[in-house]
């Protein structure tokens, strides 16, 4: 409650008072602060999760600080602020933060009535629901009457009453606040299944007492897009932002990654001369140093290896590329060029 | 401040800022211009900047379908309905859970109020860790506490604990029977032949029992039950007015509920209880039929009337203390037991001093359940100024009509509240 009253607060004074966050110059504020202020989520396995150490981690975690690194040549000049989903959207428009980066579902009311701009898709997803191995279940279909936990201001919440009633199932569904709770709700039996965005529920998996005795069901019922949103109004800024995404794609595709990042900028490759800034003035275009890309990836990493350091095979998540494959891989992802 | 006018040569008023009236007339018409100018600039300004950021605003949205669905509607409620019924379903659920808790607070609170009184040690021991542990635990936590601990010990809905209504009625009517009720045994078998099979169902699911369905006789029982319970009313202000003038008690309680039970029964009796009962059935993971209570909403309710119940007993306890001895002694002198003391001479004085820190125990009470939302219990705050203010962004009008709702609920109690205490006052002669 508070936290939604700081924001609303926040919102309504900078509103009224005519400080308003859209036109105003984002980059500027960001360098002039010697910071990026970035959104994320409160606590989720490979895609925001602060270690033990309170170092975050996870793939919308480095997306910030691939903007940092391109801004400052530092990846950790980034403050997170841990959102929950239903506070973000008040967060981004209040100012609060620069850029909200979330996994958050593209979709049209959200870039349009909300007053964003989508920088990209940073994660192909669909809604998925798990279950309780013991259960024994093989599709959604076989949910028919069941108790579903659901975090509150969600596309899941919706998709959940859609996708049941237009197949005339029953459901209950109980929408907790935070992720803790309804990871604590469903832990403790109140619900049949948990539901979220399949790759949520993989990291979800992995808070559970008992991890094991939970499975994820194969079938997705809608399409999730999940990237990185600024404020409307503010090109430039999102033009920073929508390019630090293509960059990351590119340079994976260019076969540029942090290892050879160095030697590769004297390669005879005109796209990669570009990409890394010997030649031509692409950085300048959008407010930053020309070696913009090559700072991205010498600190953070092409989009590949961002991938594979948080949800890859070697981590706990396991998750494959699947469609967050490039597209000339068999994938979805696609890096416009850079020239 | 040195008039040297005549007292009775009445004063011609002169435009003069020496004027107090005038003054004070002045700055409060500029004061009150200048706070409209600034409300409607703030109004104006956010609007521009909204638009300027592409956010919509206006009212229209609570038109539009709401999409989610809410787990206790009081009333009928599907996600193809609008925003707008959705606020009303959030904001009956803040009502019943605020009214339920109050109620309980208050009945809770006023026991251990009077317990940290008592005579008796272990009592007041109990009373005061009672008063110690729910004042000093955050609210929060308390109804984590209730619903996560309490929850997590509950069975799923296959293993869960079924109470039988029906041999609970059955072991009612031999009871009757072996006294001699035969009337009253066969109603009660007849009942228990309605309800095959257990009823009552208790699982992390929550409480689950089967749903009366009254047929069109039950309406004569219940026309009967109020005839009774107006005539209880007259019975007791007939009582009180007796009490006044002789001083001569009458149990009002006991034939009160006669009157208002009684002739409901016989009734029913006589017309062999027009009604059924639909009764649950666990169909696959949930149940089907009857009516369920969820745990949400017992753990909401019970951490809320737990919690408030610790501050109301400190000051019910404060409201006793404040009545002088002299009363209970003279009490006493008169030969009056100590129950009735307590009940016909401390406590309505004591009320005076209780009856408005109560209030805002109750105010505290309504606000504190939009804490609701931590354990998924569908509130005005959690539905509305939650789900629907993120889907819609729509801050300043949501947040807007949440503020409007809670402060019309604080006002409403606080005049209730302030109308009661007008009628406990002491009445000086
Ligand atoms: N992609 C969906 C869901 C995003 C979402 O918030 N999912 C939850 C599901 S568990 C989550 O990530 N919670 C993490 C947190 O609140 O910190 C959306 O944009 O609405």
């Amino acid at each position: 409650m508070s936290r939604t009253f700081k924001h609303f607060l926040l919102a309504a004074g900078m509103l009224a008072m005519g400080a308003s966050a859209a036109g105003a110059a984002t980059l500027d504020d960001v360098k002039a602060r010697s910071a990026l202020n970035c959104g994320v989520s409160q606590g989720l396995p490979g895609f925001s999760n602060p270690d033990d150490k309170g170092n975050w981690a996870g793939l919308d975690v480095d997306f910030c600080r691939a903007i940092a690194a391109a801004i400052f040549n530092d990846p950790t000049k980034v403050k997170f602020s841990p959102l929950s989903a239903k506070d973000r959207f008040t967060a981004l428009q209040s100012g609060a933060i620069d850029v909200l980066s979330r996994n958050t579902t593209w979709t049209m009311s959200r870039d349009t009535t909300l007053g964003f701009n989508f920088a990209g898709v940073m994660y192909y997803d669909g809604q998925g629901f798990m279950v309780r191995k013991s259960l024994n279940l093989k599709s959604v279909s076989d949910l028919n009457g069941a108790s579903i936990c659901v975090q509150t201001g969600t596309t899941n919440e919706l998709n959940v009453g859609d996708y049941f009633r237009t197949n005339n199932l029953k459901y209950e569904l109980i929408a907790f606040a935070t992720i803790d709770e309804t990871i604590k709700a469903y832990d403790s039996g109140r619900c049949d299944a948990f539901t979220a965005d399949q790759s949520q529920l993989y990291a979800v998996r992995l808070k559970l007492t008992n991890a094991a005795d939970h499975v994820v069901l194969q079938q997705v019922i809608s399409k999730e897009p999940l990237g990185p949103l600024v404020r409307q109004g503010d090109d430039q800024w999102f033009d920073l932002v929508k390019w630090t995404y293509f960059a990351m794609l590119d340079a994976e595709e260019l076969g540029v990654n942090s290892k050879n990042v160095d030697q590769m900028g004297s390669t005879a490759n005109p796209e990669i001369k570009r990409l890394l800034g010997t030649d031509g003035k692409f950085g300048e275009a959008i407010g930053i140093s020309n070696d913009w890309v090559a700072r991205i990836v010498k600190h953070v990493g092409n989009y590949g290896e961002v991938f594979d350091r948080n949800l890859g095979p070697a981590t706990p998540l396991a998750i494959n590329r699947g469609q967050n494959n490039l597209w000339n891989n068999g994938g979805l992802q696609y890096g416009m060029p850079v020239r | 401040m040195t008039d040297a006018r005549l007292p009775d040569s009445a004063p011609a008023r002169r435009w003069s800022w020496t004027d107090p009236a005038l003054r004070s007339a002045v700055i409060q018409v500029s004061l009150a211009i200048l706070l409209i100018w600034m409300a409607w600039s703030f109004f104006a300004n956010a609007q521009a900047n909204l638009a300027r950021q592409g956010i919509a605003s206006g009212f229209g949205f609570l038109d539009n379908s709401a999409g989610f669905g809410i787990t206790q509607t009081l009333i009928p409620y599907s996600e193809s309905m609008s925003y707008g019924r959705a606020f009303l379903v959030g904001l009956l659920n803040t009502l019943l859970v605020a009214v339920l808790g109050i109620i309980l607070a208050t009945v809770i609170g006023f026991l251990v109020g009077v317990a940290r009184l008592s005579e008796n040690v272990v009592i007041r021991a109990l009373a005061s860790a009672y008063v110690e542990v729910t004042r000093n635990l955050p609210p929060l936590f308390q109804i984590l506490f209730w619903y996560l601990a309490v929850l997590a010990t509950m069975p799923n809905p296959r293993q869960g604990w079924a109470f039988g209504l029906q041999p609970l009625l059955q072991s009612l009517a031999n009871g009757a029977a072996s006294i001699g009720l035969s009337p009253l045994a066969d109603g009660l078998r007849s009942l228990a032949g309605d309800v095959s099979g257990p009823g009552v169902f208790l699982s992390n699911r929550g409480l689950v029992v089967p749903r009366p369905v009254f047929e069109a006789d039950f309406n004569i029982i219940f026309g009967v039950l109020v005839v009774g319970i107006i005539a209880a009313w007259i019975v007791k202000r007939w009582a009180h007015v007796r009490r006044e003038k002789t001083g001569q008690p009458f149990p009002t309680f006991w034939v009160g509920l006669a009157l208002v039970l009684g002739p409901a029964i016989i009734a029913g009796f006589v017309l062999g209880w027009p009604m059924t009962f639909e009764k649950p059935e666990l169909r696959g993971f949930n149940f089907a039929g009857g009516v369920r209570i969820i745990p949400e909403f017992v753990a909401l309710l019970v951490a809320l009337s737990v919690y408030t119940a610790g501050f109301i007993a400190e000051i019910v306890r404060a409201g006793i203390l404040a009545v002088s001895k002299g009363q209970t002694e003279a009490a006493k002198s008169l030969g009056m037991r100590s129950g009735p003391t307590m009940r016909l001479i401390i406590i309505p004085q004591a009320m005076r001093v209780i009856v408005p820190p109560l209030t805002s125990q109750y105010l505290n009470l309504t606000k504190n359940s939009t804490l609701g939302v931590a354990v998924g219990y569908p509130d005005l705050f959690a539905v509305f100024a939650g789900t629907t203010l993120n889907q819609t962004g729509q801050a300043i009008e949501i947040i807007a009509m949440t503020m409007a709702v809670y402060l019309t609920i604080s006002i409403l109690t606080s005049m209730l509240m302030g109308w009661y205490n007008k009628r406990v006052a002491l009445v000086e002669r």
